[in-house]
């Protein structure tokens, strides 16, 4: 069976069954020792009751010759559960006992030792041999006088231990066995869970997970590991997914207005002079695609850590400064006044590029979108400032617009969401998706809130240790 | 001018060939590295369009083996690869500018033109004064004339004029003065550059009814001498 050929061969129920060899050879020592022991304790007492009786016997004798001790003999013979009891004359004639066929021989040397021999006929109905330990006495006028144990006791001891050891032996077997087996199944099933989970995983189940059986152990920490790096795998996969889908988007729909202003000129162009407006707009359209897609290319770099390579040290307020001035007369233009209050010597580590761009996106976005809706006349502030707050460089740019709604501010930070009020707008979403990479390509972070009014963005970096001046 | 262009890319270096051209320009073409190499280090040339990518011998490696020749033709790198580290790695390697494909010709044009300018005036040290027309602008004492009259600029403003004035009769790009004037290499979204040109125009064109400062449709802007007709 195959089931059972793969239960086997698990390690779970090989690691049972070397311990089952263990206790079984450990159970059959220690048992053995204390067979042994006991054994010879009752030996040993044996040996005591009968030396004990051959001094009270030879007493009787004594005092009041064989009488006496044929007496005596007979009184205990009867008693049951008696010692073996023999006396014989110097020839070996037997005067009293309970005990038959005891060859002469035996008993002319005085001694102890283990003899067989049957019990004197009538209480049982076949005489069965027995096993005794006897010892034997010269008493003075040549009689012998033979005192014994029977050894059947002694054997049944030996048996009832013999029986527990085989019992021992088939339980720990048997519960070894079903342990190993329950163990095993166990612990196969779980595994088996597991590759099953996994294979699902693989073929494109990304949302499943391994079970945790709570218990803390070995498999559940694994599985637990498991499962955080299929979260994070999970967590790269939609960001890609995220990514295509805005590529797709991004460049979908400038691509069909592309075509279709291409083809609607193809139609209905008169002129020499409109097609070449038609044709200049379809440039000016690509350069937007192309200025979308340069920003993907960077926001997937960034994602992807493969800018790191640009980090150098410079100063953020040099940037940011630069960056202000630059959009300041723009945001004139725009009939919005732009306050730039920079604190010098903001070292920090990153690219002073990147950075560059991303306080650009953020005055961008502040310009387009950072308009009061029910202005007085006054020109709509954007305040940019950049200064050190401990350990940190701070830089936030500031506008009076509606801001952006409680319940988007959130997943305006995540990763690559646009908010579908801005998707129709161009560049935007894009735009602050690029601030956040580059915001995380120095360590830092974004923070978006609503300043009420306007929305502030933070870009929140580390400051790095004052690197000396590159001028 | 005489360019040469290294370029893999068939159609692109046909129509790149054919509208530097048409701009009166003399293009040779090489198809590899190698062979790019080989006519750049031969033919004197005014100007290299160099593609960084290149079967055989890569733009980079090429421009880093003629610069360490002497050949110091200045070389135009384009590139697919649009990131800021790889314009630093073309500058680093001896490519005295760098353009991301895709581009507008007219950006390339214009870069390509002003290198070779450079190159003919090649290590002069650069004037302490411009002079266009009637406009002055004198780098010591950052005093700016036209006609007599005196004009105040701020910082900014000057050094905007001052590369205007010294590409004076050329066309600058937007991504060229931002650049140059600022020092950014990014995409600026809005037009923050137009801005700051019709600024220093409001200065320096004001109250004359000659404009120096021309926007070149489609291409960038322009100073020179309304009074000459070249």
């Amino acid at each position: 069976m195959g089931g059972l050929g793969r239960l086997f061969r698990t390690t779970a129920f090989k690691l049972s069954l070397f311990y089952l060899a263990i206790f079984a050879v450990t159970i059959f020592l220690t048992l053995g020792y204390v067979a042994w022991n006991a054994q010879r304790l009752v030996n040993a007492q044996v040996i005591d009751a009968i030396e004990a009786e051959i001094t009270g016997l030879a007493e009787q004798f004594e005092r009041g010759g064989v009488r006496q001790l044929v007496r005596t003999i007979n009184r205990r013979s009867r008693t049951p559960g008696a010692s073996l009891y023999l006396i014989t004359t110097r020839g070996g004639a037997s005067i009293a006992g309970n005990v038959e066929n005891i060859s002469p021989r035996l008993l002319e040397t005085p001694g102890q030792r283990r003899i067989e021999y049957q019990q004197a006929a009538g209480e049982e109905v076949e005489p069965r041999v027995h096993r005794a330990v006897v010892r034997v006495y010269h008493l003075p006028g040549g009689f012998r006088l033979l005192v014994g144990r029977d050894l059947e006791e002694n054997e049944r001891l030996r048996e009832v231990i013999r029986r527990a050891f085989g019992w021992s032996v088939l339980l720990v077997g048997l519960f070894g066995g079903l342990g190993a087996w329950v163990v095993s199944k166990r612990m196969l099933k779980r595994v088996d869970d597991m590759t099953q989970t996994t294979r699902g995983i693989m073929a494109g189940d990304l949302g499943g997970r391994l079970a945790v059986a709570g218990t803390r152990d070995e498999l559940d920490r694994l599985a637990e590991s498991l499962n955080a790096m299929l979260d994070r795998i999970g967590e790269l996969l939609t960001g890609m997914r995220q990514v295509s889908d805005n590529i797709a988007h991004d460049l979908k729909t400038p691509l069909t207005r592309l075509r279709n202003r291409a083809d609607e000129a193809l139609r209905t162009a008169r002129s020499p002079d409109e097609l070449r407006a038609a044709l200049e707009a379809t440039i000016e359209e690509s350069d937007n695609l192309i200025r979308v897609f340069n920003a993907l290319l960077m926001i997937a770099r960034l994602e992807a850590g493969a800018a790191a390579d640009m980090v150098v040290g410079y100063d953020a307020a040099e940037v940011v400064g630069g960056v202000a001035e630059l959009y300041e007369a723009a945001a004139e233009e725009a009939g919005m006044r732009l306050v730039a209050d920079v604190s010098p010597d903001l070292p920090v580590k990153g690219s002073r590029e990147l950075l560059g761009q991303a306080v650009a996106n953020l005055i961008d976005n502040a310009i387009k979108y950072g308009r009061r809706k029910d202005g007085n006349g006054e020109p709509d502030t954007i305040a940019v400032s950049a200064r050190r707050e401990g350990e940190r460089v701070l830089i936030d740019v500031t506008d009076h617009g509606p801001g952006i709604p409680e319940a988007d501010l959130e997943r305006a930070q995540e990763r690559f969401v646009r908010l579908e009020s801005a998707r129709t707008r161009p560049g935007f979403g894009l735009g602050l998706s690029l601030v956040a990479g580059v915001a995380r390509l120095h360590d830092g972070s974004l923070l978006l809130e609503n300043a009420g009014p306007g929305l502030k963005a933070t870009l929140d970096l580390p400051l790095s240790s004052p690197a000396p001046s590159p001028m | 001018m005489k360019i040469l262009i290294i370029e893999d890319d068939a159609e692109a270096a046909a129509y790149l060939a054919k509208a530097l051209r048409e701009t009166g320009h003399v293009v040779d073409h090489a198809a590899d590295g190698l062979d790019g190499y080989a006519l750049a280090e031969a033919g004197a040339y005014d100007v290299l369009v160099v593609d960084r990518m290149l079967p055989k011998l890569d733009g980079l490696s090429l421009i880093r083996s003629l610069r360490e020749q002497g050949v110091t033709t200045p070389a135009l790198i384009i590139s697919a690869l649009g990131q800021v580290d790889d314009r630093v790695k073309g500058l680093r390697a001896g490519g005295d500018d760098y353009l991301p494909k895709p581009y507008a010709f007219s950006e390339l044009l214009a870069r390509v033109e002003v290198l070779a300018r450079r190159r003919g005036g090649a290590q002069e040290a650069e004037p302490t004064r411009y002079e266009v027309g009637d406009l002055a602008l004198d780098r010591l004492s950052r005093r700016v004339t036209r006609g007599g009259g005196e004009i105040d600029l701020q910082p900014r403003e000057f050094r905007l004029l001052e590369y205007l004035m010294k590409h004076a009769g050329q066309v600058v790009t937007r991504t060229m003065l931002l650049e140059n004037v600022w020092d950014y290499h990014f995409d600026p979204q809005t037009n923050v550059i137009d801005v700051h040109v019709s600024r220093l125009r409001g200065k320096v064109d004001k109250g004359f009814d000659k404009a120096m400062i021309q926007t070149v449709r489609g291409a960038g802007y322009m100073l020179r001498d309304p009074a000459r007709s070249d």
